[in-house]
């Protein structure tokens, strides 16, 4: 297991690092200059230098990658260009919000897509097996920016049973969560049809059912048991794809977490706290891949002796 | 030889058509193409012409989905806004699909270092979730459609050449290439006859997927700010706009998502429909 992951941990090194460098290079390669798209055309030239001089963008391109790359090792971002803090520090106040509604969001999809895949995989070719994959595709093509303001208009405008917007309580989670959720509820219901329906024919569940073992212990003791693995592993690679789409559902519903700091950010053209959103967002995404692997690889012994492609 | 495969078509033929999902699918992405065709010249309306007395005029005769924050007719704009997202979801899939299904065919086939730079260039794309880097892409560039085409391409082309590179694998070790090989076939005859017909079915469902995906995308950039620059009409926008005004006029919003999800919805449905029929495994 430690040759395993001394492994995995030397594959996500270049990852890492490739990831740092593309961010970089978003903020300083493109065509244009930032300055001028943070102080707008009719900015004097002496603020133009002095804000140059500020970001640090006067000093040869090779400088300024060691001077990022060295501040990203002490933890330093970078300071907002509007708010004159440290980006790090914004991180820091952020982070729980996003964290919180992207739980909610799981649990939101989890609650919904393993009782649904479940049944359809139970009744496989029926209506309800239809129904359950026509609810699933819909989940999956339903877009947040409108079902958010949809789920506002319905319970928080006509029926008055949420608050529209903010983050008083748990009663505010509760349509954010829902507008994060459904795409990946239909995605996990699909996946736990599928998996189940594999298992359900394996011979051990042959044999459960000959030993005379009753439909609901065959189902969630044993069957479930070993189809949660691709679910389990699937809801983690999702875990990123939920980062993602915080920032149009937090946009929506104004949840204060990284995906409304990047927002703002890219109104006011703060770059540098653009720059350390999307850093930080895909280095979690990273991460979280990472500790997957490990964990999947943990619970299943051939992918730590015989490789994994 | 030809005819057993004329054999294999005719069968993948009557499987699709056999779907209900596929034919739902295949109806609902047929007329929203025919709209996307005739939309502008079939809009009662000019799209962008404002009319500020009648502003967030529920539906009615005159307007059969309303008017807009300015006035403006909300079934002229989704007319025209369905000629915008389409275009975008055709562009970004055709080069997209082009870039990736060469790239992949290119490391597939040589394999060694090339194969590995450009797998690791795929983990670090892979590793922006959604449609994170085309929000970083659009914040850095500037709103503008061929600035949100740009930044759907960056990313677009890897699901492709991950795919292709796969198959490519895959389909070097089968008999028929090897027997191929033996036989003293060149490189270009055996990339020609063997993997590109073998590479089309999986390529053509992953190319639905993402026309969906690439559709969703546009209009979440442009619902943020950082798509199609008004006035020209994007379903994204138009829900941004519609938003605000959601006790007063909900249809200003409720519309364009209606037109997104069917689009979505018809796309998804197809795509499924299409991989069941060519029993690609795998593309979603």
């Amino acid at each position: 297991m430690r040759s395993f992951i001394l492994r995995r941990l030397a594959t996500s090194v270049p990852v890492v690092l490739g990831v740092v460098t593309l961010v970089f290079a978003l903020i300083h390669l493109v065509p244009g200059d930032p300055v001028d798209a943070m102080l707008g055309e009719s900015a004097l030239p002496a603020q133009r230098e002095e804000l140059r001089h500020a970001l640090g963008l006067d000093r040869p391109i090779l400088v300024q990658y060691a001077h990022f790359l060295g501040g990203l090792v002490r933890g330093d971002l970078g300071t907002s260009f509007r708010r004159a803090t440290p980006v790090t520090a914004l991180l820091a106040q952020r982070y729980p919000a996003t964290a919180q509604l992207t739980l909610a969001a799981m649990a939101v999809a989890t609650l919904v897509a393993l009782p649904l895949g479940v049944l359809a995989a139970l009744r496989a070719r029926t209506w309800i097996d239809h129904g359950s994959s026509a609810a699933a595709l819909f989940g999956v093509s339903v877009p947040n920016f409108w079902l958010g303001p949809m789920l506002i208009l319905v319970f928080a405008i006509r029926l008055d049973w949420l608050p529209v917007s903010g983050r008083d309580g748990l009663a505010n989670l509760v349509l954010p969560a829902i507008t994060l959720g459904l795409g990946l509820a239909g995605i996990l219901t699909r996946m736990t049809r599928s998996s189940l329906l594999e298992t359900l024919g394996e011979d051990y569940i042959r044999t459960a059912k000959a030993k005379g073992l009753g439909p609901a212990v065959i189902v969630w003791k044993h069957a479930m048991r070993n189809a949660l693995i691709p679910i389990v592993t699937l809801m983690a690679l999702q875990f990123g794809a939920l980062l993602a789409g915080s920032v149009i559902t937090e946009t929506i519903f104004s949840w204060p977490g990284v995906g409304k700091l990047l927002l703002e950010g890219i109104r006011t053209r703060d770059y540098p706290v653009v720059q350390g959103v999307v850093l930080s967002i895909a280095l979690t995404y990273v991460a979280v891949n990472l500790l997957t692997d490990l964990l999947y690889a943990w619970v299943n012994p051939s992918i730590r002796f015989g490789g994994r492609s | 030889m030809s005819g057993a495969a004329d054999t294999g078509r005719r069968r993948m033929l009557r499987r699709f058509l056999a779907h209900q999902g596929a034919m739902v699918g295949l109806a609902l992405s047929c007329g929203m193409v025919v709209l996307a065709a005739v939309g502008p010249s079939i809009a009662p309306h000019d799209p962008i012409a404002q009319d500020l007395a009648g502003r967030l005029s529920p539906p009615g005769a005159g307007h059969w989905l309303g008017q807009d924050s300015l006035g403006r007719d909300v079934l002229s704009r989704i007319l025209v806004g369905a000629r915008v997202s389409l275009s975008v979801g055709v562009v970004v899939v055709c080069v997209s699909a082009t870039i990736g299904t060469l790239v992949g065919a290119i490391v597939g086939l040589a394999g060694g270092w090339v194969d590995e730079v450009a797998m690791r260039l795929v983990d670090v794309l892979l590793a922006f979730p959604g449609i994170l880097l085309a929000i970083a892409l659009g914040a850095v560039l500037g709103p503008g459609l061929d600035h949100t085409v740009l930044a759907l391409c960056v990313l677009g082309w890897v699901g492709y050449a991950r795919l292709v590179r796969g198959q490519v694998l895959a389909l070097r070790e089968r008999e028929f290439v090897q027997a191929a090989v033996a036989l003293g076939a060149g490189r270009a005859r055996i990339v020609r006859k063997h993997l590109i017909p073998n590479l089309l079915a999986p390529v053509l469902v992953q190319a639905t997927f993402g026309m969906a995906s690439a559709i969703v995308a546009e209009a979440s950039l442009s619902f943020l700010g950082l798509g199609v620059v008004p006035p020209t009409p994007s379903w994204g926008s138009m829900i941004d706009d519609g938003r605000l005004y959601l006790e007063q006029a909900p249809h200003v919003a409720a519309f364009p998502g209606i037109a997104i999800l069917l689009t979505v919805l018809g796309l998804n449905f197809l795509g499924d429909g299409l991989r069941d029929a060519l029993d690609v495994k795998g593309s979603s």
